[in-house]
């Protein structure tokens, strides 16, 4: 096991280094620099600009410093908004969109779970039709559309919640139920037919004899072994949430890293665009790294210590 | 032989008479005659594919939508960029079917283009992938040993990869516009594929007829062409019908962060981004119809793909 930990994280060490680097050198692939605007800079003030911001060096050093700062987790000043750090803009961004993603990773988690056993339970009956039919609408309606229609109807029409911003629960239930909906359609499904694999097995078919009853069967016996599929993909699917959060919000004025991510984005402001993408990055495989670990102690049949059988 | 035991053991059976036992006739004998007549794997498949009638029902909406983004921007009197600035944002009537939008052009023949766009990208990447992908994950399969594990060694890493971020990246960098698309598609996209088609491949390779055919001094080419892709086509097929929504579906998220298709030009991801803006001033027609039609093909490729997915295993033969 400790093994195959320090094997995992020389890996993601590596993917991390080569994420830094493919930023970074496609970032500076660009021709021209960020201060070629319309706006008139004397010489003497671009080039006092380049050199605070270390442009003029070569760029091998400025690829250097670039690891350096990553390492010590200080991702300099950002271009367009001057008197902010990258930093700053993170610390502010991020305790919101952690925030947003928890909360629907955890609406996603439950209520597919919950839809999956409830459609496993009744097995061709119409709820697990129904069950089904929400979820490949979940997984066929993008979540941009779905904001747009939650908020028309839920917002707008019949005023019942707050269309925008983040301030309060209240403002948390439409972002949520938008972003949630995708994930927990792909938990359903999952979960739905990995249910309906175990509950053919024989060790279920023995609780059944012995008389339990059939939430115990359900829950004690059955659920622990179809959700092993469900674990697998959490990784991935923290990954659609987090790039779903750039999309949502955008469209709910919410102050998460998204908004500074897509923001910089439209700015080319590369400082921020660079940091925000190794820490998104760090966060995802670290996400996958727990993923893997979580299996592994969650099913015994996996020992992560002996070579990986293909 | 059964017929014979069971007339020596008549006494074990006192109820039934006699005369009850008779000797059965020849070509009554219908038990190891062939039932059903022998189908190949792909006509079996088509077979149970076509049982499913979500999936046929996702395959004639695909086939429908093939057909009216070829013919659907000609069926409309306007014009995709033609612009009519006395006609903003009508609703749909019969002179403009799906409306119009801020500056007059028609959402009919926009929402039929963008089908073009949308499709090309997603079957174009999903080509892409196809190639990359089984090329390199059949020379990892198939060579093994330290290949294998050097080839995969790099997949691992562009495995980690946030997709999407990889993909926002190289828009940024090379400026939007649909080949941008495509190629950000392409560069972290054909890893799924080579995964499976290394992991089949290295199954595969192991069977006795690939072992007869080495045997007959056949090149590794021919081998790889002939005998192992051939049996890993299912999982692929699976595969690029999952791929094909995917890329549709990250084509319509760059478009709504405004890296996608640039106007005049119209993807079904920018119209819905730009119908985002105006959903609050009433003008559902300009977000209704590209959402519906992105949801529409996503729904199609997934359930297309599932039945598939179903119709293409061996284990579910029936």
């Amino acid at each position: 096991m400790t093994g195959y930990i320090i094997k995992r994280l020389i890996a993601m060490a590596v993917t991390l280094w080569f994420i830094i680097t493919l930023t970074f050198f496609l970032m500076h692939s660009i021709p021209g620099s960020p201060f070629n605007e319309e706006r008139n800079t004397s010489e003497a003030v671009q080039r006092n600009l380049e050199k605070f911001y270390h442009l003029d060096e070569p760029l091998y050093v400025q690829y250097g410093m670039y690891l350096k700062s990553v390492v010590t987790f200080d991702f300099g000043p950002s271009i367009k908004k001057s008197s902010q750090t990258v930093n700053e803009m993170l610390g502010r961004g991020f305790p919101v969109s952690f925030e947003l993603g928890i909360v629907t990773l955890i609406v996603a988690v439950f209520s597919g779970i919950a839809l999956g056993i409830i459609a496993a339970l009744r097995h061709n009956g119409f709820i697990d039709y129904l069950a089904m039919t929400i979820a490949v609408l979940g997984i066929s309606v993008p979540n941009f559309v779905l904001a747009t229609l939650l908020i028309q109807q839920l917002a707008v029409n019949l005023a019942i919640l707050p269309v925008a911003t983040w301030s309060s629960p209240k403002h948390m239930i439409l972002p949520t139920l938008a972003l949630a909906t995708g994930p927990m359609a792909i938990i359903a499904r999952l979960t739905r037919s990995s249910m309906l694999e175990v509950l053919t097995q024989d060790y279920i078919k023995t609780a059944k004899a012995k008389g339990l009853s059939p939430v115990k069967i359900v829950f004690k016996h059955a659920l622990r072994n179809a959700l092993l599929p469900v674990v697998t993909v959490l990784g991935s699917l923290a990954a659609s949430i987090l790039t779903g959060t750039f999309v949502i919000e955008k469209i709910f004025a919410i102050p998460g890293m998204g908004k500074y991510f897509v923001e910089s984005i439209n700015t080319r402001d590369y400082p921020v665009i660079m940091g925000t993408t190794v820490f998104y990055s760090s966060i995802l495989i670290i996400m996958l790294f727990l993923v893997d670990i979580a299996y592994g102690i969650l099913d015994p049949r996996i020992k992560l210590h002996k070579k990986e059988a293909s | 032989m059964e017929l014979r035991k069971q007339h020596d053991n008549r006494n074990l059976a006192p109820d039934i008479p006699d005369d009850w036992f008779v000797p059965m006739a020849k070509d009554q004998d219908a038990a190891e005659a062939v039932v059903r007549p022998s189908l190949s794997y792909w006509q079996d498949a088509w077979r149970r594919l076509l049982k499913n009638k979500l999936a046929m029902a996702g395959l004639f909406f695909l086939i429908a939508l093939a057909f009216m983004s070829i013919f659907g921007p000609m069926i409309s009197p306007h014009s995709v960029s033609e612009q009519s600035l006395t006609n903003q944002n009508l609703p749909p009537s019969s002179k403009y079917w799906f409306g119009t939008d801020e500056l007059g052009r028609d959402v009919f023949a926009r929402t039929w283009y963008g089908a073009r766009i949308s499709l090309f990208v997603g079957i174009v990447a999903a080509m892409i992938d196809f190639a990359i992908g089984v090329i390199y994950g059949g020379i990892a399969g198939y060579k093994g040993g330290r290949t294998d594990n050097a080839m995969m060694r790099v997949v691992e890493i562009l495995y980690g990869l946030p997709y999407l971020l990889v993909v926002i990246l190289i828009s940024v960098v090379m400026g939007p516009g649909l080949f941008t698309i495509i190629f950000a598609l392409s560069v972290t996209g054909w890893v799924g594929m080579a995964r499976i088609v290394r992991g089949q491949v290295l199954q595969i390779k192991n069977y006795e007829f690939v072992l007869a055919s080495k045997t007959f001094g056949t090149k590794t080419s021919r081998i790889i062409k002939k005998n192992l892709l051939p049996n890993t086509m299912g999982p692929i097929i699976v595969q690029m019908t999952l791929t094909v929504p995917s890329a549709i579906f990250a084509e319509a998220f760059l478009s709504f962060l405004g890296l996608g298709i640039q106007p005049p030009f119209a993807s079904w991801g920018s119209m819905a981004n730009d119908g985002l803006s105006t959903i609050l001033s009433g003008h559902w027609w300009r977000l209704f119809f590209p959402a519906f039609f992105i949801s529409l093909t996503m729904f199609s490729f997934n359930v297309l793909g599932d039945g598939l997915q179903d119709a293409l295993d061996p284990k579910l033969r029936r």
